[in-house]
């Protein structure tokens, strides 16, 4: 029996502490461990980006990096993005909008490679938002309308601005 | 899958990763972003007992400007490469490697030293040190040394690391006024590795190439200067001609093996293109024509 680690992860503005097995992932600790199921798990193989969630401000693949590496880092997950409001978060809204989403299995991670893509540039271009979901895989859409959704979404963020960054830290032990 | 268990370490200096690597020869591994050896373990294509992660030392992640080169810490992730105003500047031949890396979230966790130290010839990063010429600071039991980008890659997943050694730093000079370079990239989709890529770096005089380093990705057991190409460019005009039997010298010495990103023929085919569009953007960012 391996030893067990201590982690600490603030988990959309909540502390999360845990004593968990080094080789858990980070997709599997959101999911089982915080009971976060919006991350979803796709290829479990780094291809497919349903596992997106932001560590730090950067998009990643949560199947591809262990719960322990999230160690005293900020994680936001597709239920981060619209917690504690009654509105959806404006990149939610533009999916529903624009209809950016058909099966819903690419949709979290979609939502939040594009939050990423907004939050670091303005008047987003089609191209880089190809570029920005490349690494996001969508089986139903067939993209065009996901491409709508984030050029409104990059409007709505402009008018409306970002709800989440006045998120108070709450700390809890799971 | 989850990996199979080991005992993980997260040491906050650079000291402790060597003592633990030395303290269980060949079982420690580094663990820096993940993204090369998570997906091995997750596939149970390798077990490793120990794990050493780099994420809780401060320090590792810097790109600064020297008076004759370029630092760069290890554990400087791609994208901050990719976004990196003074390697598009200086480098753009890195720059072009980082913007078609992965996709841009295996990007943002993947480092420049996890990329070098795994030594997969399919890796973008080895070639365009080797064509820049750029020294790596590796550290271990022993003290500290400095490793040529040539003389590090020595086989497939093989490097002239040891067992407890560490690389810290990659360290890229600047070349002359006239000096350009360019690396190009084929491949099928963004997260597939290249089907074949080259690095070419050149120097000119005049419209004459002074210096020409050339690597290549993904069409050879490891990733290393040809230099029979190189010399069809040294001392010469770089007319078509030139840069078209440069072209088919890169083709015909390399080692491509037919699988399922291509056949062997195809992959040579493929290497004279883009080959001969390198040598091009190398020579217009160098200043020639
Ligand atoms: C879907 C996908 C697509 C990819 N496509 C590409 C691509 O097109 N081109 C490309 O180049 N790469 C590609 N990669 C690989 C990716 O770039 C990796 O991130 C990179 O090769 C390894 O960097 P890392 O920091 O994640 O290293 P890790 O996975 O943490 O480590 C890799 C190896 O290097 C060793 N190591 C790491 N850091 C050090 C150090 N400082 N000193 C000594 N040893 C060290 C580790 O022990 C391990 O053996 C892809 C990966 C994925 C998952
Ligand atoms: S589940 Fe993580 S990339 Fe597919
Ligand atoms: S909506 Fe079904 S996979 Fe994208």
């Amino acid at each position: 029996m391996v030893n067990k680690k201590h982690i600490s992860i603030t988990i959309n503005g909540e502390v999360k502490e845990a004593e968990v097995e080094p080789r858990m992932l980070l997709a599997h600790f959101l999911r089982d461990q915080a009971g976060l199921t919006g991350t979803h798990i796709g290829c479990d193989t780094t291809n497919c980006g349903a596992c997106t969630v932001i560590m730090d401000g950067k998009a990643v693949k949560s199947c591809t990096i262990l719960a322990v590496q999230a160690n005293g880092r900020k994680v936001l997950t597709i239920e981060g993005l619209s917690k504690g409001r009654e509105k959806l978060h404006p990149v939610q809204q533009s999916f529903v909008d624009k209809h950016g989403l058909q099966c819903g299995y690419c949709t979290s991670g979609m939502i939040l490679t594009s939050y990423w893509l907004l939050k670091n540039k303005k008047n987003v271009t089609e191209e880089e938002i190809r570029e920005a979901i490349s690494g996001n895989l969508c089986r139903c859409t067939g993209y065009d309308n996901i491409i709508d959704s984030v050029k409104d979404a990059s409007k709505k963020m402009e008018e409306e601005g970002d709800p989440i960054e006045e998120q108070p830290e709450i700390k809890v032990r799971a | 899958m989850n990996p199979p268990t080991f005992e993980y370490f997260a040491p906050t200096g650079i000291d402790e990763v060597i003592d633990i690597l030395a303290k269980y020869p060949g079982e420690a591994k580094i663990l820096a972003g993940g993204q090369s050896i998570l997906p091995l373990l997750k596939s149970r294509i390798s077990s490793i007992p120990y794990l050493v992660s780099l994420s809780e030392i401060k320090g590792m992640s810097y790109v600064v400007e020297g008076k004759d080169g370029v630092k760069i810490g290890s554990m400087t992730i791609d994208s901050d490469l990719e976004n990196s105003d003074l390697i598009e500047k200086r480098f753009p031949i890195l720059h072009d490697a980082t913007k078609q890396l992965a996709d841009p979230l295996v990007r943002n966790v993947g480092t420049i030293g996890g990329n070098l130290s795994h030594a997969d010839p399919a890796n973008d990063l080895p070639a365009v040190m080797i064509s820049l010429g750029a020294r790596f600071t590796i550290r271990g039991k022993k003290g500290s040394r400095e490793v040529e980008a040539r003389d590090f890659f020595m086989d497939t997943f093989t490097t002239a690391l040891e067992p407890d050694e560490i690389l810290t730093e990659v360290y890229i000079p600047f070349w002359g006024r006239n000096s350009g370079g360019a690396y190009v990239k084929f491949k099928k989709n963004t997260w597939n590795f290249s089907v074949a890529a080259v690095a070419v770096q050149l120097e000119l005089d005049g419209n004459t190439c002074k210096k020409a380093q050339i690597a290549t990705t993904a069409v050879s057991p490891k990733s290393g200067r040809v230099e029979s190409a190189e010399k069809h460019l040294v001392g010469k005009p770089l007319t078509d001609d030139v840069i078209k039997k440069a072209a088919e010298e890169v083709a015909a010495s390399a080692e491509p093996v037919t699988d399922s990103y291509g056949s062997e023929e195809y992959k040579r085919e493929i290497l004279k293109r883009i080959t001969r569009e390198a040598i091009k953007k190398a020579i217009s960012r160098a200043g020639g024509n």
